[in-house]
């Protein structure tokens, strides 16, 4: 697991995709922030953060379209998958690559929180529970990613997939509320990603949340195993 | 060190390898042979733990790849049929992955500079793989089977855009691995085959067609044995040639005389082929000596590679089956045929 997150996390840098995540995120993140946060003379940061779900959404998926849908291609999943390390550790090593470079990306939230305790006095706790919210939010898609990634050989399919999916998954409130059953709908709203994400941004800590985010990433990266295994077999 | 039992493997409705059981030992190289689609790739995957089995077996130094995949793979360096090359990483950036891939223990620096000395890339150890030809990704796949210094080696056409002395380098290079290493190597080049290994194993269709040495696989697929000699008659007319045939046919065994050619002056060749496990070789010289004939020239016509391998797997294929009684023919009294190399033939499977 160790020498396959060392390849990739080479790989993000020797190729373009860290520096056009990074560059974005920045971009982005520093935009939100001008405005939410400086513009309005506050130190509160929610509002960047709960802006930011949406530039997530359109940033994994090139975050993650390549991991295994370019080793099918490259017919280089063969030299992975005849050497000695399990499937556990294959998938893990790309998903925690892409979570690293994620994470870097979200440090700079840390250092706007910086600049701010400057000028006033900063909730820490609450910058720490929407990093921590963005964090989760990320580990969760990232499997999402990493999973449509290992289902087709082709990184424009797997990155338009992926962003599919993640859109519908934002977008799960706004359907559970054209849904008149309420059985279906209760379903679809505790399904809600955007829900739990707002929750953290305005400071709530709510332990179920974070047990569901680790959760859809242990689920994705379970069928991700799977698809290797299948392949195997058929 | 290496057992395989009863394989078969499905895709789909379609049988890709249908119960093939071999065993290689350890120091032995075995070659694959067959026609494209004859399921010697799809046998390589099941063997390196790539895809399963439908149904069947494989031990690799007793350690089965399923059950314990991660045990047996450590055992195993692979090269398929397309190099597993990352193109974004240069060569020795690549060696080093594969180094810790396969959790190596050996001394890094001095493992990786002798493999690339082995395979000839040490002058493209900082280039990106991208950039390099055919020819050196093929010699940087074949590096990266040979890190970790597995005791099995598995190479699917290793050749494969090689020039012609690169060719002959590679051979000579997996002539020597085979020494200490079990390899099995697959090829569309027959002579290649022949040059480097020990042991033969044909599959057609699936099925496991020949197996062993090409001596005796071609003992095994002819059911008569055929010479051919020139023998000077009395008279050194053409007068001569009926007389030398009706004499031959008269040996006992002899199924079947034709004379060829005239190949020197008023000198014949003649086709002799006899039946089954007789050799008449020795009646023949004796009967010669009889006449006042002389024997010039006696040849085994014997079957190539390329023979063999046409006859096995043209139209609908052949099987051979393994002759288990080969050695016990191996008397002068039972006159076994035994093509040229004398005795060794015989026990070529079991070396």
């Amino acid at each position: 697991m160790g020498a396959i997150y060392r390849r990739e996390i080479k790989s993000f840098f020797s190729s373009s995709i860290a520096y056009v995540f990074l560059t974005s995120f920045f971009l982005f993140s520093g935009y939100f922030f001008f405005a939410g946060t400086l513009l309005q003379a506050t130190t509160d940061m929610s509002g960047m953060f709960g802006a930011l779900f949406l530039i997530v959404v359109i940033l994994i998926p090139v975050l993650t379209m390549k991991l295994l849908s370019e080793e099918k291609k490259q017919k280089t999943d063969q030299g992975l998958l005849t050497a000695p390390v399990s499937l556990w550790g294959i998938v893990l090593g790309k998903y925690f690559a892409a979570l690293t470079l994620y994470t870097i990306g979200l440090c700079v939230t840390l250092v706007y929180a910086f600049i701010l305790s400057y000028f006033g006095t900063v909730l820490w706790g609450m910058v720490i529970s929407n990093f921590l919210s963005m964090f989760l939010l990320g580990s969760a898609f990232i499997a999402v990613g990493v999973f449509i990634s290992s289902l087709t050989e082709n990184q424009i399919t797997s990155a338009v997939t992926s962003f599919l999916v993640l859109i519908v998954l934002y977008l799960i409130d706004q359907i559970a509320a054209l849904i008149n059953i309420d059985f279906i709908k209760n379903a679809l709203m505790s399904l809600s990603f955007y829900t739990r994400y707002i929750e953290f941004t305005r400071g709530i800590f709510n332990l179920s949340s974070i047990v569901f985010y680790i959760s859809v990433a242990f689920v994705f990266n379970f069928l991700t195993v799977r698809v290797f295994e299948k392949k195997r077999w058929s | 060190m290496i057992e395989v039992k009863n394989l078969t493997k499905f895709y789909g409705d379609k049988k890709a390898v249908d119960n093939i059981s071999f065993k290689v030992n350890k120091g032995e190289i075995l070659g694959f042979l067959g026609p494209n689609g004859a399921g010697k790739s799809t046998t390589m995957n099941i063997l390196t733990g790539y895809i399963s089995s439908s149904s069947g077996q494989v031990l690799i130094n007793g350690t089965d790849i399923l059950e314990e995949p991660t045990k047996a793979k450590k055992n195993i360096g692979y090269l398929p049929e397309i190099p597993p090359l990352y193109v974004d990483m240069t060569v020795s950036e690549y060696l080093n992955f594969m180094f810790d891939l396969k959790k190596c223990k050996q001394p890094r620096k001095s493992h990786i500079k002798d493999v690339c000395s082995l395979c000839k890339i040490t002058d493209v150890e900082n280039r990106i793989i991208k950039n390099l030809s055919k020819g050196y990704r093929q010699r940087v796949g074949l590096a990266q089977a040979l890190i970790g210094n597995p005791p099995v080696l598995i190479l699917d056409e290793p050749t494969v855009g090689l020039d012609p002395k690169q060719i002959i380098e590679i051979r000579t290079l997996i002539k020597k691995l085979g020494k200490g290493h079990t390899v099995i190597l697959s090829s569309h080049i027959l002579s290649e085959i022949q040059a480097v290994c020990d042991r033969i194993i044909i599959i057609n269709k699936g099925v496991l067609a020949a197996d062993g040495t090409a001596d005796s696989i071609s003992q095994n697929i002819t059911n008569q044995h055929r010479i051919t000699a020139r023998i000077e008659g009395n008279t050194k007319t053409i007068a001569d040639k009926p007389k030398i045939v009706e004499t031959i046919k008269s040996i006992k065994g002899v199924k079947y005389v034709r004379a060829d050619m005239e190949r020197e002056k008023g000198i014949y060749d003649y086709d002799i082929e006899s039946e089954q496990g007789i050799d008449i070789r020795r009646e023949l010289n004796k009967i010669c000596t009889e006449k006042n004939w002389n024997i010039l020239m006696l040849q085994l016509s014997e079957l190539t590679l390329e023979d063999i391998f046409l006859k096995i797997t043209m139209g609908e294929g052949i099987v051979i089956p393994k002759d288990e009684n080969n050695t016990d023919n191996n008397d002068n009294k039972v006159n076994h045929i035994n093509l040229n190399k004398e005795d060794n033939n015989n026990n070529g499977g079991e070396k």
